[in-house]
């Protein structure tokens, strides 16, 4: 993995003639996990896609990349909210997608390695159908640490699993992407307070950054710092509303 | 199961038999089953070399288009230009009765098995190559945008991704294949053939031996069911085995 870029996003973006978001200014700090906040349908996918550069029906005026000037085009990870593991490759074949797609060599000792670090070793044989919400998510982010890019881009990841999968799913994720590049598209307060390190609010038409808890990630989901934190940022997204 | 089969065709048979017996119809114009069934077996070695030549024709017209199906359907899928060019060409040659064609096919392919293959291939040529490309054309945009990310080239992704997740698409348009073959066989026996099911009853029907007629007409039936049934089987156990 090469050094961990910042990012920034500068501009507005629009589909057709309706605006997604007026101008904004992100920045993403290098090697530290940001979270962007923000309620349904407020363009935080889209800035994200931005930056993924998949967002094709998105007209956008301004600029998006990393800030030491080289593309982000292969050094972006992307794990979304629903899993996109493919039902007719094994469990294994799926984290190994991206080596098979770049006409690679497998390194299947690895992709069990990575398999057997989020839990899921002994899995390698099966099929995604045959797996839980939570473990199918659990591959997506093993094909995502397979990928090893500095930068990772997370699209509400984890906000179909039920309260105690997410709750370790949130754990298990920020101590495997410790060190890259993250931005975290959430609509979950307690979320955000949990990982961010910092943490950004997206509403119609500006984008504030909040004080995050000082005490590093994952933070424990009932500790006094998290709860305030969850209790500011839910009563901001109440007001942007 | 057996017993799912075998009771509404014995009800059939009876209902027949007891139709020929009410209403006393000559032979000459609906044999019964037991007539039928006597012909069958005095002629099992004429109409089992004819059925031979019918199921070879039918089997080599959907192997071929199943083939040529997949590769227009992806390279329609893959390529703009491609879609331009052929789409109006395909869609065209839907609108004409492929059963106008038959005596073309005849004609320049002559009298045995390649226009009656040529026939099978060309009926189901547009189910197939429609029902994957629509497939293909249909793989979700968040896949493709994950292979993208990736830094998969437009290839790899059609092969790794796109084909795989159209797969039900193809084999949807190949079970309707084998509904639609043996008809373009069947015609193309009709228009000019000296072999084949299709030849066998045209000749029987010319000579009055209308039970003869009926004993090929059974064993096309029971050719095309199980046709129909061995693929729809085929499609429903790939699907299951790799998991859809």
């Amino acid at each position: 993995m090469t050094a961990p870029p910042s990012l920034f996003a500068r501009g507005s973006a629009r589909i057709g003639g309706a605006a997604v978001f007026g101008a904004l200014d992100l920045h993403v700090e290098a090697g530290r996990w940001t979270c962007l906040l923000g309620a349904s349908g407020v363009g935080k996918s889209t800035l994200l896609r931005w930056l993924a550069g998949t967002a094709d029906a998105v007209t956008f005026e301004g600029e998006a990349g990393a800030d030491d000037g080289r593309p982000l085009q292969g050094r972006v990870a992307l794990m979304a909210q629903t899993d996109l593991l493919m039902p007719w490759l094994s469990i294994l074949e799926n984290v190994l997608l991206g080596q098979r797609l770049r006409g690679l060599a497998a390194d299947r000792a690895q992709a069990r390695d990575i398999l057997s670090r989020v839990g899921l070793a002994g899995f390698e044989a099966r099929k995604p159908g045959a797996l839980s919400g939570g473990q199918r998510q659990r591959v997506a982010l093993a094909r995502t640490l397979m990928e090893d890019r500095p930068v990772v881009l997370l699209d509400e990841p984890f906000s179909a699993l039920d309260v105690a999968t997410r709750a370790r799913m949130q754990d298990l994720a920020a101590r495997a992407l410790h060190g890259r590049t993250v931005l975290h598209v959430t609509h979950d307060p307690a979320e955000a307070a949990r990982l961010g390190c910092r943490i950004m609010i997206l509403s119609r038409d500006r984008l504030d950054e909040v004080a995050a808890p000082a005490s590093p990630p994952p933070r424990p989901p009932d500790g006094e710092d998290v709860l305030a934190a969850t209790g500011r940022l839910t009563r901001l997204l109440l007001e942007a509303a | 199961m057996a017993l799912r089969i075998l009771v509404p065709v014995l009800c059939a048979l009876a209902l027949w038999q007891a139709a020929i017996l009410a209403w006393d119809v000559p032979p000459y114009i609906l044999p019964g089953p037991l007539r039928v069934a006597r012909t069958f077996w005095s002629n099992r070695g004429l109409i089992l070399d004819n059925a031979l030549v019918t199921i070879v024709e039918v089997i080599a017209g959907i192997v071929l288009g199943a083939a040529l199906g997949w590769i227009s359907a992806v390279t329609l899928a893959i390529s703009p230009a491609a879609r331009l060019a052929l789409r109006p060409m395909l869609v065209f040659s839907q609108a004409l009765p492929v059963f106008a064609l038959a005596p073309i096919l005849t004609l320049w392919l002559g009298y045995g098995m390649a226009s009656k293959i040529a026939m099978a291939l060309l009926i189901i040529y547009f189910p197939i190559t429609s029902a994957f490309y629509d497939a293909l054309m249909r793989t979700p945009p968040e896949s493709l945008a994950l292979a993208r990310v990736m830094g998969a080239s437009r290839a790899r992704a059609m092969w790794h991704i796109r084909i795989p997740a159209a797969l039900p698409g193809f084999l949807s348009g190949l079970k309707l294949a084998a509904v639609y073959a043996p008809i373009g066989a069947i015609i193309g026996e009709w228009v000019g053939a000296s072999k084949g099911l299709g030849y066998l009853m045209l000749l029987a029907n010319g000579r009055a031996k209308i039970d003869l007629m009926f004993a090929a007409l059974l064993v096309l039936a029971i050719f095309t069911l199980a046709l129909h049934r061995a693929v729809d089987r085929g499609a429903d156990a790939i699907l299951e085995r790799r998991g859809t």
